[in-house]
């Protein structure tokens, strides 16, 4: 028999329904495989005894016919979702001891759909960095390695540890959150699927903001379907989140229909750069020829300001994240670091209390932000991103989605990249221009490299149209038969 | 555009981070380093371009003004630190 735990959503909820299995076994299962996978320390948090409690009230919704969309799943919360009277650290020291009082909407959501939480999942500190080696509970260790060495790899960032933690079946799926990337880039890492809807789709009621212009919560999933599924769990409006869209919630596992015929495919010419590897644009013309195969219309577009897209990002997300973290000062939760007067106890606190990156982005923003800097770097930033986002909008008149590489590279060993803050930025170049214009992108595993990693690409579609996006991402996926498994499974 | 050891230190202390004397010309350094990567964007012309704060293509949604929240200090403080009689407590501000 299959183990539990190799089952997607979409088959657990099957042999759910058909009794053979119940809530509380598939959760047992999990329990058991959250600690067997310890040593990727993808969780921050296990909450192996609310996982059972909800399991068995999952398993009295079943048996009375009330059962969620996302009945019994054991899922992985990513640590930047505020969960009511648990731990709740964004991965930072400054929130020690942080115990909301409140439910995040997205987490209530998935819990109102019937999910169970195994824990709460490792990140990089609130959310900055590509590789989940900045967060204060220690580096997540990616569960793939390369054919022959032993090297420990990263699992991508900033939700590293749902992306481990989904790659090595220790959840059956996760919650991430994408600001530039960080739901994308850690999916490719460790060949997995993952899914920012575009912005606006996922309330951020509750969510420990980063960037608030371009934070987006989405699912990390094993494959597109469960993707589809989980996804209709948590969107919707809410009144809470006045940028969330008010838009109706379609059935986004419909839109799986098979059939990209006709559909066209725009490959943007800007995203084949300089100095790219060869593994990468071989994957990335393996996907174009894949689609085509099915039917669809390859053509090619231009996105001509996609180069501007790191550097504007790198003003807008430091200048949103310096003054959302400005909350951090030692008075109404987490670290206080006691000092003289109250500007030293605020200083102390911020400087015990933040990470290297985190800090070095708060002064950028708060450089980019003050007196005589704002119009020369925040405003013209801003003015690059409408062109950014003109750029996407003309794309739109000659193709219905565009096909990328996901990452410019596979995952690389904790201490391979980090040398210097830019090169590590540069992992986003991808998925970066699809952010800053609020665009659907998804990652999906697409093959292997020649030392066995995993390769993803992405498909990113007009605002709202996750469900054509959807489609493309199933095509893509039957096409590419992707069923590889990392070298650590739970 | 270069950042000197002193306008470090007043960034860090604009957002009330303390920096050791001794980390401000090495942070100096990488801030230096971002910015440059940063300067490409004079590159683009933007005559005309209006500055762009939210993707989201729609109008607020205004609701009545009302209280639909609150009444609970208890909640409100219970991750305070450091807390007194329904207060949060901070060092001395006023001489």
């Amino acid at each position: 028999m299959t183990k539990l735990t190799d089952l997607t959503i979409a088959q657990a909820r099957d042999g759910l329904r058909a009794k053979e299995f119940s809530a509380v076994e598939l959760t047992d299962a999990y329990i058991a495989a959250v600690e067997s996978s310890r040593p990727l320390n993808a969780f921050i948090t296990e909450t192996p005894e609310i996982a059972r409690d909800m399991a068995k009230k999952s398993d009295a919704r079943i048996a009375d016919g009330s059962a969620g969309a996302m009945e019994g799943m054991p899922i992985g919360m990513k640590d930047l979702f505020c969960t009511e009277g648990t731990l709740t650290t964004a991965a930072s020291h400054i929130l020690d001891g942080f115990k909301p009082q409140y439910e995040s909407t997205i987490s209530k959501n998935l819990w109102d759909a019937g999910a169970v939480m195994l824990g709460k999942m490792n990140l990089d500190e609130f959310a900055m960095g590509s590789a989940n080696i900045t967060s204060y509970y220690g580096n997540v260790v990616n569960p793939w390695k390369r054919e022959g060495d032993d090297t420990d790899l990263v699992p991508g960032g900033s939700s590293g540890g749902s992306s481990a933690a989904v790659a090595a079946h220790s959840v059956i799926a996760a919650t991430g959150t994408d600001t530039g990337g960080s739901i994308r880039q850690p999916a490719a890492f460790t060949g997995i699927v993952g899914f920012k809807p575009t912005y606006g789709r996922c309330s951020r009621w509750g969510v420990v903001a980063f960037a608030s212009s371009l934070d987006q919560a989405g699912p990390m999933t094993r494959d597109v379907r469960d993707s589809a599924i989980m996804l209709g769990a948590m969107a919707g409006h809410d009144p809470k989140d006045s940028t969330s869209a008010d838009i109706a919630v379609p059935d986004f596992e419909a839109a799986l229909t098979g059939d990209v015929k006709g559909l066209r495919i725009g490959i943007p010419k800007e995203y084949r750069m300089d100095g790219m590897p060869a593994e990468i644009e071989k994957i990335w013309d393996q996907g174009i020829a894949w689609l085509k195969d099915a039917g669809a219309e390859i053509v090619e577009v231009s996105l001509p300001h996609t180069k501007y897209a790191l550097p504007a990002y790198y003003i807008i997300a430091p200048a949103e994240a310096s003054s959302n973290l400005a909350r951090y000062d030692g008075v109404r939760y987490g670290l206080r670091e006691e000092g003289k007067d109250l500007i030293e106890m605020y200083e102390n606190t911020r400087a015990a209390g933040f990470g290297a990156e985190v800090k070095r982005r708060v002064l950028i923003g708060t450089y980019v932000l003050s007196a005589g800097y704002y119009d020369a770097y925040y405003l013209k930033a801003q003015r690059v991103r409408s062109r950014i986002v003109d750029d996407f909008k003309k794309a739109w008149n000659s193709c219905d989605l565009l096909l990328t590489p996901a990452t410019p590279s596979a995952a690389f060993g904790a201490g391979e990249n980090q040398d210097d803050p830019l090169a590590m930025y540069l992992n986003d170049v991808f998925t970066v221009p699809a952010s800053l214009a609020g665009l659907p992108g998804i990652a999906v595993p697409a093959g292997l490299d020649s030392k066995g990693l995993p390769l993803g690409l992405q498909l990113l579609g007009r605002p709202f149209d996750e469900e054509t996006v959807l489609r493309g991402a199933h095509v893509l996926e039957q096409q590419a038969g992707f069923n590889a498994k990392p070298q650590f499974l739970a | 555009m270069s950042l000197d050891k002193k306008t470090v230190a007043r960034i860090a202390h604009l957002a009330r981070i303390k920096v050791p004397e001794e980390d401000l010309e090495p942070l100096a350094g990488e801030l230096n380093n971002i910015l440059g990567f940063i300067e490409q964007l004079n590159e683009v012309d933007t005559d005309g371009v209006d500055p762009l704060a939210s993707v989201v293509e729609m109008n607020m949604r205004q609701r009545e003004d009302a209280v639909t929240d609150g009444g609970y200090p208890d909640r409100v403080l219970a991750n305070g630190p450091e807390t007194a009689m329904g207060f949060y407590t901070v060092p001395k501000v006023v001489e």
